[in-house]
């Protein structure tokens, strides 16, 4: 994956989980709970699609590593980059 | 032949679920969701735990403990539930307070509290706003020490009648104390006071027969009337199964949604555990039970809106203590107008107090029913106050205690709201001391309630999903333990 299908794959989560917040504002250096209407529930949902979505877990102690999309990107892509996305 | 209820059922499961209350649920579905093979095994016919109901003669259905939830539970319900059980979840406007301190109506949100200790109380509106910003802070991670009592009176110094409103709807909802942790009522009253409570239209068995119909949807076994007599574990400390009506069910993961303490002792077993690992179990304090009176009225009969909630009580001051003596005169109405089932023209009012098992055991059958009967004759002097001549308006009239309770949950002494805070390190640790044991239920009062029931059963499924793709990702071709 490429960091933009890295955040593009985040932003899809994100999507999912809060169907009803415009994500077409964000501001990638925000942290996300200032930005949107989001919860340590949600944030659970995220940990849980990653796993189930890409085969990836976030240990716990790297849950503070989502808490802006550019974090996120940085924590993720060399963790994704080898996953190949099926077309 | 006795009938099997295990029939039907498949050689192996990902997860058995033991119990439906709300976190097995949630626990199950979730886990459904995410492609895990899962069982839930209920004892009672009825699933839904303490989130229960039952019906009677005369079209009467009454509600054990929809009594209000969070607005949490409209996100939680879209996301681990459906849209349709979330659009059903509506607002309860006309919370009422009765007391020898106060007496007032609340929507039962920041702005309305904010306003009422202003008015009612004379606080300054600085301090009311540090203190909510102080208990929206407050987190799972703070200090221990201090307690809410102690916050209380850093905040409100003396003001017994403050202390009273902002700690007996809690105390009703998870039975929690000014000597708990001032976290526990922090975490609680930021989800609870703040944007006001709410109920589910179609009531209890209604929310049940919806969530039953999308965990058959996701491909959840549902087998009732199995009660679960143990969980087993190999030499290994790591979990094979379970053992039900003589027969033994493999399973990779066992979620117990029993109580912590009959998970621990009854279902699994102390030879299991490490002698470190007990000592703590035994500090872990339970909560405390309930009594209940049911009241349906006839068919045809009416009742004003007296409000949708009331807490009541001729108590001077508020105490933790007197709200657990069998003669309290402290209880929650609440009241269910047809509005709460469309289509429905029936009224039921359910009163509840908190209650101490010990109180209801080692009582004669003769002695156990005349203090049931004095349990229904002092609610129904206390109701007079607020619905006159109810009594001639009754169809249908019964009690439950703590023995009640504990007969129908299996929980020992009748626990009604888990455990204390000791309680959820216990819980998360489980799957330390034995592999692929995990447990989701009432724990630490902050996962207590509907909301806080439902959302530990999604934590918990996050654990269990975690390991069951460890698992899979070691051994893809993982061989199940044959029966």
């Amino acid at each position: 994956m490429t960091r933009e299908q890295v955040r593009k794959a985040v932003l899809d989560i994100i999507s999912d989980i809060a169907p009803d917040e415009d994500l077409s504002t964000i501001k990638d250096d925000e942290n996300l709970r200032d930005q949107f209407d989001l919860d340590s529930m949600d944030f659970l949902d995220i940990v849980m699609e990653l796993r189930k979505r890409f085969n990836l877990e976030v240990p716990e102690k790297d849950y503070q590593e989502l808490v802006s999309m550019a974090s996120s990107v940085a924590y993720l892509f060399p963790r994704l980059k080898d996953y190949e996305l099926v077309s | 032949m006795a009938k099997d209820w295990l029939k039907g059922i498949k050689s192996a499961y990902d997860t058995i679920v033991i119990g439906s209350g709300l976190a097995g649920l949630t626990a199950a579905n979730k886990l459904a969701k995410l492609g895990h093979k899962v069982l839930i095994l209920e004892h009672h016919y009825n699933m839904g735990g303490l989130a229960t109901w039952f019906k009677r003669k005369g079209g009467h259905i009454l509600d054990i403990s929809l009594h209000g939830f969070p607005t949490g539970m409209i996100k939680t319900c879209r996301k681990y539930w459906t849209q349709e059980i979330a659009d059903s979840i509506v607002r309860l406007k006309n919370i009422r307070f009765d007391n020898p301190q106060f007496s007032f109506w609340t929507n039962f949100d920041k702005n309305d509290f904010t306003r009422l200790m202003c008015e009612q109380f004379g606080v300054v509106k600085e301090t009311i706003d540090d203190f909510f910003k102080t208990v929206r802070a407050m987190n799972f991670y703070d200090d221990l020490s201090m307690t809410t009592r102690d916050l209380f009176e850093k905040f409100f110094p003396g003001r017994t009648d403050v202390h009273r409103m902002l700690m007996e709807p809690i105390t009703y909802a998870n039975g929690s104390t000014l000597d708990d942790p001032a976290i526990t009522y922090g975490i609680v009253f930021a989800n609870f006071m703040d944007k006001g409570v709410f109920t589910f239209k179609g009531g209890t068995n209604e929310l049940i027969k919806k969530m039953k119909k999308e965990l058959l949807k996701n491909g959840v076994d549902i087998r009732t009337h199995c009660m679960v007599d143990r969980v087993v574990v190999d030499d290994k400390k790591t979990v094979r199964g379970v053992e039900v009506q003589g027969r033994m069910i493999p399973s990779t993961t066992v979620l117990s949604n029993s109580n912590l303490l009959s998970t621990i002792h009854k279902l699994t077993g102390d030879e299991h555990f490490t002698p470190e690992f007990l000592a703590e179990v035994k500090k872990v304090r339970l909560n405390d039970s309930s009594c209940q009176v049911y009241i349906g009225l006839k068919r045809g009969e009416k009742i004003d809106n007296v409000g949708d909630l009331l807490f009541t009580s001729q108590e001077n001051e508020f105490s933790s203590e007197s709200l657990l003596e069998p003669e309290t005169t402290s209880r929650t109405f609440s009241f269910y107008y047809p509005e709460t089932r469309p289509g429905s023209k029936m009224y039921s009012i359910v009163a509840s107090t908190n209650a101490r098992f010990k109180d209801w055991a080692h009582l004669t059958r003769q002695e156990y029913e005349n203090k049931k009967s004095q349990l229904i004759e002092r609610t129904l002097d206390a109701l007079e106050k607020y619905v006159p001549d109810v009594r001639k308006k009754i169809g249908h009239l019964e009690a439950s205690t703590p023995q009640t309770f504990k007969r129908y949950t299996t929980h020992p002494g009748g626990a009604s709201f888990g455990t204390k805070f000791e309680g959820l390190a216990i819980s998360k640790d489980l799957p330390k001391q034995i592999g692929g044991l995990f447990h989701a239920g009432s724990v630490g009062i902050i996962m207590s309630g509907w909301l806080g029931a439902a959302n530990y059963g999604v934590i918990v499924a996050n654990e269990v999903d975690k390991l069951l793709h460890s698992m899979r990702e070691t051994k893809p071709e993982l061989e199940t333990a044959s029966v």
